[in-house]
């Protein structure tokens, strides 16, 4: 083929490089952000710029299975987990391991030399390019469909099993064993009278957190008509998290309130006079 | 195109998230760094499958995202169950390995 | 140096077939005793005495059978069995029947008896006597092993057997720390000699190819100089060993803690005397080497002058005996190395000397027997009046050993004197100043012992011994008297089939150098008699600065020599080799120990339980295990 003929920069290259620059930029996010959420985000940066790469090398299929499977279910399922741990502060950055991040560091840039070497040398052929099968059987995905269900029928059906003995492993896990039998409505209305017999705790509802008209936030307790707080308004979760609004702000208003109260109250009483 | 480059692309990536697996402490960050091992591994087999010019590296592809959605689903799992247990998402806390 | 002829042996017929018998009774006898254990001991010393005598009869008759035959059949050779074989060698044990052997075997069995016999009653209140004649049986086994032997290797069974048995012996009153120092002295000098012993055995392994005595003497001829001559003097090793010759005398003098029938039996008539007859047995071998056989006659006439100036100087009774002994086997040796000349009359010597001298062993014992167990002679005197069968004996044994004309001992130490004088002047002179010498010594201990005013110490009651004790001294006073005229014109053509014909007659009548030697004699036996029967001995022994005393006394020194020349060699390399395993060797094993230790301390820290330090591991691991599989590729 002339050379000439050959355009000097294809949209293969410049989508590739772009996304490469952008799934490197995203890996090395995911490795030195601190916030486990913006490692998240960075992960689906690559993952995203990775489906876009299986497209421009002729695969449709796994530029759809990439988006939903990964970008889509995992990662999905990730933040599902992040947000049930309550990853709210950053991860610290002193190195508990002497020696681990130099000697990481040195590890990971030998075997990125050593993958480059031995994968540059692996590459004998030029790009044979998809067309030609993609076409045999009407389309990529039909391609795909039929090595599934035809060579790869064995190994699809065990991934099948995989996945269900997964799906079971993972209820298995989840699975939260009752040791004691589940209290009612009945016996928990019973353990709070018992409790204000004994102690004078009071049965009723816990007071709502928030404070009528300026902050209604969960992280908010709530205030007593003498401005001091209510305990039991919080969660203990947000408490020991230390995710609380300082009652000091929320007093401020209250603490106003009196004041200026009491101001036309006195200015009354000596109208009276 | 040279399909080397996507090698080299997918041999940095692999690299960079074996770090992460190496300096990070949180679990959920080390395993999203596996993932990512996961997803270089699929950028090879695709990009193999363009070069040599059929099917059956996307296919492969197609199998490792099967099975890193079932690895993800247990993984996930076992550290649900170990914060339950010991309130801590740290690789470093489940040190139970040690004597 | 001609070639003598000696006479090919015969298969065994006759009572030659009973041969074994010999050393079959004794050795079967010891076996009973020693593990029977106490049920033997009310009878166990009649068993052991009986086998003996079956022993010498069974020696008798074949000596009968021999005497009648041909001189050309008088050798023979039974084979028993096949040892083993290694290669092209084998290793065949058989019996070798010959004039000389059987000599011996009369002389170790008779003398044996009698020494058994007297044996009973000397040990008669011994609480292991019957040990003791369990070992003294092993002993006569042992011994007729090592004379009727037909190869050199069976031979050597016999010669650490009767080592073994020295040993016990020795050391018989073990609870005495000098008994059993004495007995391990014995037993690593004698290991000295024992590599001299086996050196030969491998020389001629390599040289001839068997160790038969008639491979061996057949072969000797076409030795090369050099190997005859190293053969000759590894076996003239072997026979210092063994004779107590110098350089390795040192022995035999404290072998004289074991109980006197033992020094009688082994230390005087039989087991020293091995080395002469390994000597005269390998003939073949010295006469291809005149060089080896000139060591001989100098270990000879070295060892019958050191020998007797000990005798002169020792106030214990058994060690003036003892160094008469040594004296008196220096004599043989030296007959053994002048050549053919000399072989007969070696043994001639041997013989007379084995019934002389055990009967001067056992009449020290009986002496000693009537005085509490003391061998200090400055404690006797006057015992003449009171053991009359003693004194007589011991004074025929006297006559004997000083050369007295017409008994034994004028006949054969006159006959190797006068060999010697025609052999080499030097030995000649020596051998008759050593004649001289012992006159002197045996006169001195006749009169501090028998003559003399009174010297006892109190409570002491010189008796005479019992029967049991005085009948065997009165059979070997009657040997000493009539074996010297009976074998003198004899024993060279009866040993000719075994050591080859003789070059000179010998005459009753005393040739010039007999008489020489009968002057030399009459002289030791004056001045004898000027310093110590004229004059009261002192009962405690004079101090002197005499060099020639002091060096007597201390017996030539010979400890002294040994401790310089081999004990502390020996020790410092031996402190040398502990101080380098401790802080060498132990050093060494310590600090890989530490190093593993210390080593396993740095590892255990890898081993820290966190997982992405294993996972680095596992990185760094992978990437090494990648690169290596590269270069491989590469290379």
């Amino acid at each position: 083929m002339n050379p000439a003929l050959i355009p000097l920069v294809t949209g293969t290259e410049v989508t590739f490089w772009v996304c490469a620059t952008m799934m490197v930029l995203g890996a090395l996010g995911l490795v030195l952000f601190r916030k486990a959420v913006y490692c998240a985000l960075s992960m689906v940066v690559v993952m995203v710029n990775l489906a876009v790469l299986y497209a421009a090398m002729e695969g449709p299929f796994l530029f759809v299975t990439q988006i939903i499977v990964y970008t889509g279910a995992i990662m999905m399922l990730f933040v599902f987990v992040m947000m049930l741990v309550g990853i709210d502060r950053p991860d610290s950055t002193v190195e508990t391991i002497k020696g681990q991040r130099v000697l990481g560091l040195i590890a990971g840039v030998l075997l990125a030399a050593l993958l480059i070497y031995a994968i540059a040398g692996a590459v004998t052929v030029g790009p044979a390019g998809l067309a030609g099968p993609n076409a045999a059987d009407g389309g990529n995905v039909q391609g795909l469909a039929g090595l599934l269900f035809g060579r790869y029928i064995f190994v699809f059906e065990l991934t099948a099993a995989l996945l269900i003995t997964a799906a079971v492993g993972a209820m298995v896990l989840a699975h939260h064993q009752r040791i004691h039998p589940k209290a009612k409505q009945r016996d928990l209305a019973d353990e709070r009278m018992r409790a204000y017999a004994a102690t004078g705790e009071h049965p009723g509802t816990l007071p709502n957190s928030g404070i009528f008209a300026t902050h209604n936030s969960i992280g908010a307790p709530a205030l007593l008509p003498d401005g001091s707080v209510a305990e039991k308004s919080v969660s203990k979760t947000l408490v020991a998290r230390g995710a609380t609004i300082d009652p000091a702000g929320l007093q401020e208003g209250t603490r106003r309130n009196f004041e200026e109260l009491e101001r036309v109250r006195d200015a009354d009483e000596e109208d009276d006079e | 195109m040279n399909p080397e480059n996507y090698l080299i692309l997918a041999a940095i990536l692999f690299a960079i998230a074996a770090v992460g697996v190496l300096v990070r402490r949180n679990a959920l960050i080390a395993f999203m760094c596996v993932e990512l091992m996961l997803n270089s591994c699929n950028l090879v087999l695709a990009a193999f499958a363009q070069m040599r010019g059929n099917l059956d590296g996307q296919v492969a592809a197609f199998f490792v995202m099967v099975v890193a959605a079932a690895e993800v689903v247990v993984g996930l799992a076992i550290v649900m169950m170990i914060y339950r247990t010991r309130r801590s998402t740290s690789v470093d806390d489940a040190n139970l390995l040690k004597l | 140096m001609f070639l003598l002829e000696t006479v090919q042996p015969m298969a065994a017929t006759g009572s030659f077939l009973y041969a074994w018998l010999m050393i079959a009774a004794p050795l079967v006898v010891a076996g009973i005793l020693l593990v029977g254990g106490r049920v033997t001991d009310a009878w166990g010393h009649l068993l052991a005495t009986l086998a003996i005598w079956v022993s010498f009869a069974v020696a008798a008759v074949i000596f009968a059978e021999m005497w009648s035959r041909p001189v050309g059949e008088r050798v023979v050779e039974s084979h028993l069995y096949e040892w083993f074989s290694v290669g092209s060698w084998s290793f065949p044990v058989g019996l070798y029947v010959d004039p000389l052997s059987i000599l011996f075997a009369l002389l170790i069995t008779g003398v044996g008896g009698l020494i058994h016999i007297y044996s009973i009653g000397y040990m008669a209140h011994d609480p292991r006597r019957r040990r003791f004649f369990a070992f003294l049986n092993l002993f006569v086994a042992a011994m007729l092993i090592l004379v009727l032997a037909d190869n050199y290797l069976v031979l050597f069974i016999g010669w650490e057997g009767v080592g073994l048995a020295s040993y016990l012996l020795i050391s018989f009153w073990q609870e005495r720390p000098a008994a059993a120092a004495a007995g391990v002295k014995a037993f690593v000098m004698n290991r000295v000699g024992d590599i001299g012993m086996t050196l030969a055995i491998f020389s001629m392994l390599a040289m001839f190819g068997s160790v038969r005595f008639q491979t061996v003497t057949e072969g000797a001829a076409q030795l090369q100089p050099l190997w005859a001559t190293m053969i000759g003097l590894f076996l003239l090793l072997g026979a210092c060993g063994k004779s107590a010759q110098v350089p390795l005398q040192a022995w035999l003098l404290d072998a004289m803690e074991g109980p006197t029938p033992v020094s009688a039996l082994i230390h005087a008539a039989t087991m020293v005397t091995a080395g002469v007859y390994l000597v005269v047995r390998s003939h073949a071998i010295f006469e291809a080497s005149p060089v080896a056989q000139l060591a001989v006659v100098i270990v000879g006439t070295v060892t019958l002058l050191a020998g007797a100036w000990i005798g002169c100087s020792k106030d214990d009774i058994k060690k003036v005996l003892a160094g008469s002994t040594m004296s008196q086997i220096g004599y043989m040796m030296l007959a053994a190395g002048i050549g053919p000349a000399g072989y007969a009359f070696a043994i001639f010597h041997l013989l007379t000397h084995g019934a002389f001298k055990a009967n001067m062993f056992l009449g020290a014992g009986s002496v000693m027997h009537g005085m509490n167990d003391d061998v200090n002679m400055r404690h006797f005197g006057n015992l003449s009046k009171y053991m009359k069968v003693t004194f007589a004996t011991f004074g025929i044994g006297y006559l004997a050993i000083i050369g007295f004309p017409f008994l034994s001992g004028y006949f054969s130490k006159d006959h190797i004197i006068e060999a010697a004088f025609h052999a080499n002047a030097v030995a000649g002179v020596c051998a008759l100043l050593g004649a001289g010498i012992t006159a002197f010594y045996m006169t001195r201990l006749m009169l501090m012992t028998f003559f003399g005013e009174e010297r006892w110490l109190a409570g002491v009651h010189p008796h005479e011994s019992p029967k049991v004790m005085t009948i065997p001294l009165i059979i070997l006073a009657v040997l000493s008297i009539v074996l010297g005229a009976l074998m003198n014109s004899w024993i060279q053509g009866w040993l000719e089939p075994a050591v080859g014909n003789h070059p000179h007659e010998v005459s009753l009548i005393p040739t010039p150098i007999g008489w020489a030697t009968l002057i030399v004699v009459a002289l030791g036996v004056l001045v004898g008699w000027m310093v110590f029967g004229r004059r009261p001995v002192p009962a405690v022994a004079p101090s002197s600065s005499n060099p020639l005393t002091v060096t007597g006394r201390h017996d030539l020194f010979g400890d002294a020599i040994n401790d310089v020349v081999a004990v502390a060699p020996t020790m410092g390399a031996a402190r040398g080799l502990a101080h380098f395993d401790k802080h060498g060797l132990d050093g060494a094993v310590d600090a890989t120990a530490f190093a593993f230790g210390g080593l396993s301390k740095q590892m255990r820290k890898l081993q820290n339980g966190y997982a992405r330090s294993y996972a680095l591991t596992m990185v760094l691991g992978f990437v090494g295990v990648a690169v290596l599989l590269i270069l491989t590729h590469l290379a």
